[in-house]
């Protein structure tokens, strides 16, 4: 395990170094963060000279040097728009874009694997038919429709659930959540609801796909010649085996899962990562970006060695490289 | 008499019962970058300052000037004017405000990037008495009372010394902390208790506002930034937001047909344009060639089709109040008229052109950027148009990489001069006019006139200069001229918004009733 956590922080450190190092490559082409700093009529020589005391003269290797100096010691660099240390404003927003990712992914578990498995064993129901349709056209709508859609519907037509923001939320040793207050779950249900619409369709879809596949394989035929017990063929011998190739789309749909926060964040008005990130784009805060991209790849790494380390439970037969 | 007492109590105690608190919602599209007010000159800034702070004098809706904490003002002589401050109003740190503070305001502009250039014409201000300032220029200086709308009277104490950090809590900062970012007193109607940057900002009445004739009873006021135009009318709908600005075009129908929702437009200052680069391009130095393009836009069509009736159609960059108005400049659609020219040009089949337009700046910039290259395919001028967020556009503006390119313009001092500095004069480095002329028109005429407009403080002869400049320009075909946007805000009903917003699109909430 003491090797494998090893690999584990120098592939961090690498993966941090190459989108740091792209994310300084390509932020110029986003835009002069200057020119968002200062009025329109401040004159050229002004801007040169704040852009001088910026250090954004600098050639790309001084800066990038200057950079990766200060990450060591933990300072990602200041964010233009916040004022702020870049790393501080992305801590302050983690929490509501962490809450909202991990109740997408609950509801896509709990919707996805009862649903999956259902229209698997009974294909030809109407239920099983409905669903097909419904997330064929589901995959393929937009995100932010569907949240404009559901503010229209539960917000403004029916006054049943808040139109934006977080509500109320209580701080707990830093940590914003919505999760401990009613106002604060409310506000929760449609971010949510629209963001796990993107990749629920896909998983019932999967996981249905999968299931069937396995109870076409001679094991399973041989349990049921066996007698055992419906319940048991399907959920353990049928299920389990489905299992592995779900986990790992869902490892990387997870990662992908915050990507997609950016635009439901901004339609939700949502103060997380996606939606600072979107604003970070606008303004060409090119500072907090650049640092995003780092903590999102730190994220990434998380999340891999959480799909690998669950692979082992599932399934004993896959070892976790350097582990005896 | 124990009875006639008790009633008077219980009589004391209704009346303090009604005074009743207010809050009001508001949501915006983005919540101002920093409290330091002369950080950043902004829109957004501004509004802000109004809130929190008072101005010396502040434009009124029928563009005069009302006093706020000048009371009075005189002209001395041809570069001094005299102000008479109002007596008994404190900040909201408690401190007293007199002429110190103003000094100390107009000498700390002087640090701020954004405003130096703006103070420029001004001397130090002197102190006569503790209620009494001159304010000097350094040349005859017509746009006075103007700029003295900036002048948001800092508190000279509370910003003064050093800080816990041993910063001067004076300084202006761009980027990282300063003193100013993080800590405010003005004399305003609101007083800031609660900030979570970008997420909320909660500011209550001060209880010793100066202004008691104001008719304003908003106790509380929240502002939440939504970004998207869509949600924000979604949170005013719902009855979250009481309410919101701006609104967007498309959104105008959905709001006029609420009847719990009123939709309130400004006319505003804000000239949109097309630049034609007589240095890149051969056929665009041929006048003909540029009255054709003015002629081949509809810019009237654009203000009903695109901007769905939110703007007014221009013929000249003043607006309508302006000195440099001239009512017979109107706009010129004629498409028969724009062949002829063409023709008479020698460009018959027309030629191909570039143009550049933000996408995020102006409202429908995109839009009205396609449909002018539309327009112009009708006299046989191909448009290669490529757009970009505004990030990205002003430094590309600046290389001048294309023939066509988009500006608009709101004059800082609400004066017509402002539009001819930056846009119409001859592009000069050294002494910085014509700054954001990248159609490199020029015509020394319109120079002259401008520098002599700067510096003429009879009405009369000022409104002619600049009325001759409007004229050159006309003929000249100098720029394509769009329209004016106007400030659109909507609101639940019982907010009286109507009666506290203006051309300079800074709603004086201070002032709002609710009912």
């Amino acid at each position: 395990m003491f090797a494998f956590t090893i690999r584990r922080i120098i592939q961090a450190i690498l993966v941090m170094l190459v989108i740091s190092f792209i994310g300084f490559a390509v932020q110029y082409s986003i835009g002069d963060p200057v020119r968002d700093m200062v009025g329109i009529r401040v004159s050229a020589a002004e801007r040169e000279a704040l852009r001088e005391k910026l250090g954004l003269n600098d050639s790309f290797w001084i800066q990038y040097s200057r950079f990766v100096r200060n990450a060591t010691r933990g300072d990602l660099g200041t964010s233009y728009f916040y004022s702020k240390p870049a790393l501080q404003v992305i801590l302050q927003k983690a929490p509501a874009t962490l809450e909202l990712v991990f109740v997408t992914a609950m509801i896509i578990v709990l919707v996805s694997l009862p649903v999956g498995i259902y229209t698997a064993i009974n294909p030809k129901k109407l239920f099983s038919k409905i669903t097909m349709g419904i997330s064929t056209v589901g995959v393929s709508f937009p995100v932010f429709l569907t949240a404009i859609g559901l503010i229209y519907l539960f917000a403004v037509e029916l006054h049943w659930l808040p139109s934006y923001g977080r509500g109320a939320t209580v701080n707990i040793g830093g940590w914003e959540t919505g999760f401990l207050t009613k106002d604060g779950l409310l506000h929760l249900i449609l971010p949510s609801i629209a963001l796990s619409s993107i990749m629920l369709p896909l998983f019932i879809r999967l996981i249905r796909a999968e299931m069937m596949e396995v109870l076409e394989t001679e094991y399973i035929k041989y349990a049921w010649a066996k007698g055992l017990s419906r319940r048991r063929v399907w959920l353990l011998h049928a299920f389990k085996n489905t299992l592995l190739p779900v986990v790992t789309v869902f490892g990387v749909e997870i990662g992908i899962l915050f990507a997609f926060t950016i635009l439901t964040e901004t339609v939700f008005q949502w103060q997380g990562m996606g939606f600072m990130f979107y604003e970070a784009v606008e303004r060409s805060d090119t500072a907090l970006l650049v640092a995003y991209l780092v903590v999102i790849g730190v994220i990434f790494v998380l999340i891999n060695t959480l799909v690998d380390i669950l692979y082992g439970l599932i399934n004993p037969m896959v070892r976790i490289a350097g582990t005896k | 008499m124990k009875k006639i007492l008790i009633l008077i109590g219980a009589a004391l105690l209704l009346t303090v019962g009604t005074v009743q608190a207010k809050t009001l919602r508001l949501a915006l599209d983005a919540d101002p970058k920093t409290i330091d007010i002369q950080e950043q000159l902004s829109g957004g800034m501004l509004q802000f300052s109004h809130w929190v702070f008072d101005p010396l004098v502040r434009w009124s809706q029928e563009m005069t000037f009302e006093p706020r904490l000048a009371t009075s003002w005189k002209r001395i002589d041809d570069l001094t004017m005299r102000f008479y401050l109002r007596k008994g109003v404190t900040f909201h740190s408690g401190n007293p405000f007199t002429a110190k503070d103003v000094v100390f305001t107009i000498k700390r502009f002087r640090m701020s990037a954004d405003f130096k250039g703006l103070f420029e014409p001004f001397e130090d201000p002197i102190i006569i008495d503790d209620y009494t300032v001159d304010f000097k220029t350094k040349k005859p200086y017509p746009l006075m009372l103007n700029m003295i709308t900036y002048v948001f009277p800092l508190d000279s104490k509370f910003y003064s010394g050093l800080d816990a950090q041993g910063k001067a809590k004076d300084a202006v900062v761009k980027v990282g902390y300063s003193f100013a970012k993080n800590n405010v007193s003005g004399t305003g109607a609101f007083k800031m208790v609660h900030r979570e940057h970008g997420v909320k900002m909660i500011m209550e009445r001060f209880e010793n506002y100066w202004d008691k004739k104001s008719p304003g009873n908003v106790t509380e006021l929240v502002l939440t930034p939504i970004k998207s135009g869509a949600t924000r009318l979604a949170a005013l709908l719902s009855g979250d937001i009481d309410f919101i600005t701006p609104v967007e075009p498309q959104d105008f129908g959905r709001i006029r047909n609420n009847s719990g929702v009123t939709l309130f437009t400004y006319t505003g200052g804000r000239i949109i344009t097309v630049q034609m680069n007589q240095k890149r391009s051969k056929p665009l130095t041929n006048q003909k060639v540029r009255q054709a393009i003015v002629y081949a836009v509809n810019n009237v069509g654009i203000e009903k089709k695109i901007m769905k009736g939110t703007a007014t159609p221009a013929g000249q960059m003043s607006p309508k109040g302006y000195q440099g108005y001239k009512e017979v400049l109107q706009p010129r659609y004629n498409l028969k008229k724009a062949k002829q020219l063409m023709k008479e040009a020698g460009y018959a089949n027309g030629f191909t052109a570039t143009m550049i337009a933000p996408n995020n700046r102006y409202i429908n910039d995109e839009k009205i950027a396609e449909t002018f290259a539309g327009m112009l395919s009708k006299i046989k001028i191909k448009v290669n148009l490529k757009t970009m967020p505004k990030a990205q556009y002003w430094d590309e503006f600046d290389r001048q990489p294309a023939d066509f390119q988009m500006i608009g313009w709101h004059s800082d001092t609400e004066d017509s001069g402002n539009f001819y500095e930056f846009l119409s004069m001859c592009p000069n480095k050294e002494t910085g006019y014509g700054q954001y002329n990248s159609g490199n028109y020029c015509n020394k005429k319109v120079d002259q006139l401008t520098m002599a407009a700067q510096t003429e403080t009879n009405v009369k002869k000022r409104v002619k200069m600049l009325q001759q400049i409007e004229q050159i320009m006309y003929d000249d075909a100098a720029y394509v001229p769009f329209h004016w946007q106007n400030h659109s805000y909507a609101a639940r009903k019982g907010v009286n918004v109507g009666a506290i917003i203006n051309t300079m699109n800074f709603p004086y909430i201070g002032d709002l009733v609710i009912d």
